[in-house]
């Protein structure tokens, strides 16, 4: 088993500088290994994800570094090896998609096909039209079809090619959870015989767990942890990667007091009159920390509560409500702001509106110390 | 009628010419990214601002006897170049060479930058993304370049002077036959002449404008 990973293992150290047009200049600086079967790359925008890809992918050269594809070494900067977009046999699906847009479904799939015999170009689009459920928009372009369509389109005429790598670039954003499960199980039904290394890059939590397998992340260009996605995301030791996953809210804090017996202190929120119990951590009495919590994890009542485990209650103003794709984004004013999901159907039973008085309940081990 | 079959030749070979040529041109500077690039950007818009007089006149000067470029026709075919049709193509060709380049530069660097990557990570090389990509998204902007160089073939007049002479049926172009017949009072054929010019020229900038709002464009979508 070890070895036929090995085989077919993409290895990368990649050191590529980007110099903006103000003095302000990004360094992506990574090693990463990515083994058969789907790896996820995650960090927030800005990581350095999409230049990592296109440096993988031919597109970009790297300042030095060196990417090899099991044996086939594709761009050493010490040899002078830089293999070109078009003969690395990666397969790159933009955020874009970037169907193309004057050729229809059929034609866009076998564009990468030109040099195999008709007769077998025909066999190998008709089958990858049937594995992506695609079939019935042979004859129609990327203009008369719908985006989960497209998108299904997109990865067929990645794979049809036989890549050894296939690279994703957040394809399947826009889509609702449902459709993206049901692509990503084609893809992996794709794979299961084959095998390649797929890199899916992300910046949603929602999808890390999702896939729920293994994970690079991916922080001001540079590798803040790999492994699963547990290891990885549920022990934020870096701020700007637990806004990306999913601690939407990330508040400083001054420790008040200690409570070793309960395994708790109290902290009082930014320059609120906020106060919280949050789990006990290293820090003394009048010291500043960072409080992490997830959107997901607040509760929204809209009166107050009784008989709740939970220790913290906050009595606060419902500022507005946002609605993005199946979530719905609240905030609220509780002296601090703090970001609250809940389901479109939540928000209709409770008949929440801007402006009326609501509280909230935090779990005190929902709150995450930062530091 | 005969100036103007010779005006329309001209341009037909000069728009021919011009594309040929100005696609390869056009292609360089959309996607070089070296950084002298402005310089070329320069060459090739100065016919933009300079008076017809002075390109017709380094013309005339370069394909003279002594010229360089009339010393080597000369040795290639045997006789001049200056006050030929083959001069007056040439002569044209740089003259419109801004009309036909422009809009192929803006058209190709209007083509999303991910659809060429894609070509590429899909295996293919430059030129097949150039003639299966870039081209057919391209096509408003090639057609305007054909007809912008057209018809700006069609309606010069000084370098067609300065190169060509006025030698009926070789280099008499509809523009000099018209100046010719003013100056000889023959207003009724002037204007007949003048009312054509003025038909294909709006004809051609409908053409042109139709073309860049998309009206026909195959693959816009619905």
């Amino acid at each position: 088993m070890g070895g036929e990973v090995n085989a077919k293992m993409l290895t990368a150290q990649i050191r590529k500088e980007q110099r903006g047009a103000r003095e302000s200049s990004f360094v992506l600086d990574v090693s990463i290994e990515v083994p058969s079967g789907v790896t996820i790359l995650f960090g927030p925008s800005g990581a350095g994800k999409s230049t990592l890809l296109d440096c993988l992918a031919g597109l970009v050269r790297p300042d030095a570094g060196k990417i090899a594809a099991g044996a086939d070494v594709l761009f050493d900067s010490e040899r002078g090896i830089h293999v070109p977009a078009a003969k690395r046999r990666i397969a790159y699906v933009f955020q874009s998609l970037a169907l193309f847009p004057h050729l229809t479904a059929e034609e866009n799939i076998a564009y990468g096909l030109h040099d195999l015999r008709n007769g077998e170009v025909q066999e190998r689009v008709a089958a990858i039209l049937q594995a992506f459920r695609v079939e019935k928009l042979r004859k129609q372009k990327p203009g008369e079809i719908s985006g989960g369509e497209c998108q299904r389109i997109a990865m067929a005429r990645s794979l049809v090619t036989e890549p050894r790598v296939l690279l994703l670039d957040e394809p399947l954003t826009g889509l609702d959870a449902e459709l993206k499960s049901a692509i990503m199980d084609d893809l992996r039904a794709w794979n299961a015989a084959k095998g390649i290394p797929i890199l899916y890059v992300t910046h949603s939590r929602e999808e890390v767990d999702a896939l729920g397998e293994r994970v690079i992340a991916l922080d001001n260009g540079r590798v803040a942890g790999a492994g699963t996605p547990i290891d990885v995301l549920n022990a934020p030791r870096r701020k700007k990667l637990a806004q990306a996953a999913g601690f939407e809210n990330l508040l400083t804090a001054t420790v008040l007091d200690l409570r070793e017996t309960d395994g708790v202190m109290r902290v009082r929120l930014q320059e609120s009159v906020c106060e919280i119990e949050v789990p006990l951590g290293y820090a003394t009495a009048g010291s500043r920390v960072q409080v992490a919590i997830r959107a997901g994890d607040i509760l929204l009542a809209t009166e107050r509560p009784h008989g709740l485990s939970a220790r913290n209650v906050l009595e606060g103003c419902l500022a507005s409500l946002e609605r993005r794709g199946t979530i719905v984004i609240a905030r609220v004013d509780c002296g601090v702001t703090f970001v609250v999901h809940l389901t479109p159907g939540a928000v209709r039973a409770l008949e929440l509106t801007a402006g009326r008085p609501v509280w909230l309940v935090l779990k005190t081990h929902s709150c995450h110390l930062v530091d | 009628m005969e100036a103007l079959w010779l005006s329309i030749k001209l341009a037909t070979c000069v728009t021919a010419i011009l594309l040929v040529v100005g696609m390869p041109v056009a292609y360089w500077l959309a996607y070089s990214t070296w950084r002298g690039k402005f310089l070329l950007e320069s060459v090739v818009a100065l016919p933009l601002v300079l008076p017809p007089t002075v390109i017709g006149f380094y013309v005339l000067v370069a394909m003279g006897p002594r010229g360089p470029l009339g010393k080597l026709w000369i040795a290639l075919s045997g006789h001049g170049l200056a006050f030929t049709f083959g001069g007056l193509v040439l002569a044209s060709v740089l003259y419109s060479f801004p009309f036909a380049v422009q809009p192929l530069i803006a058209s190709f660097e209007g083509v999303d930058r991910r659809l060429v990557d894609a070509s590429a990570v899909l295996g293919a090389g430059g030129l097949r993304t150039f003639w299966k990509v870039i081209l057919p998204l391209s096509l408003p902007g090639v057609v305007t370049a054909a007809v912008l160089s057209f018809a700006h073939t069609l309606g010069e007049f000084g370098v067609v002077l300065m190169v060509g002479g006025n030698l009926a049926g070789v280099t008499r172009t509809v523009s000099i036959d018209i100046y010719d017949r003013v100056q000889s009072l023959e207003y009724g054929e002037a204007n007949r002449m003048a009312l054509v010019l003025l038909v294909i020229s709006f004809a051609v900038l409908s053409v042109v404008y139709a073309v860049n709002r998309r009206v026909w464009t195959p693959w816009a979508a619905k």
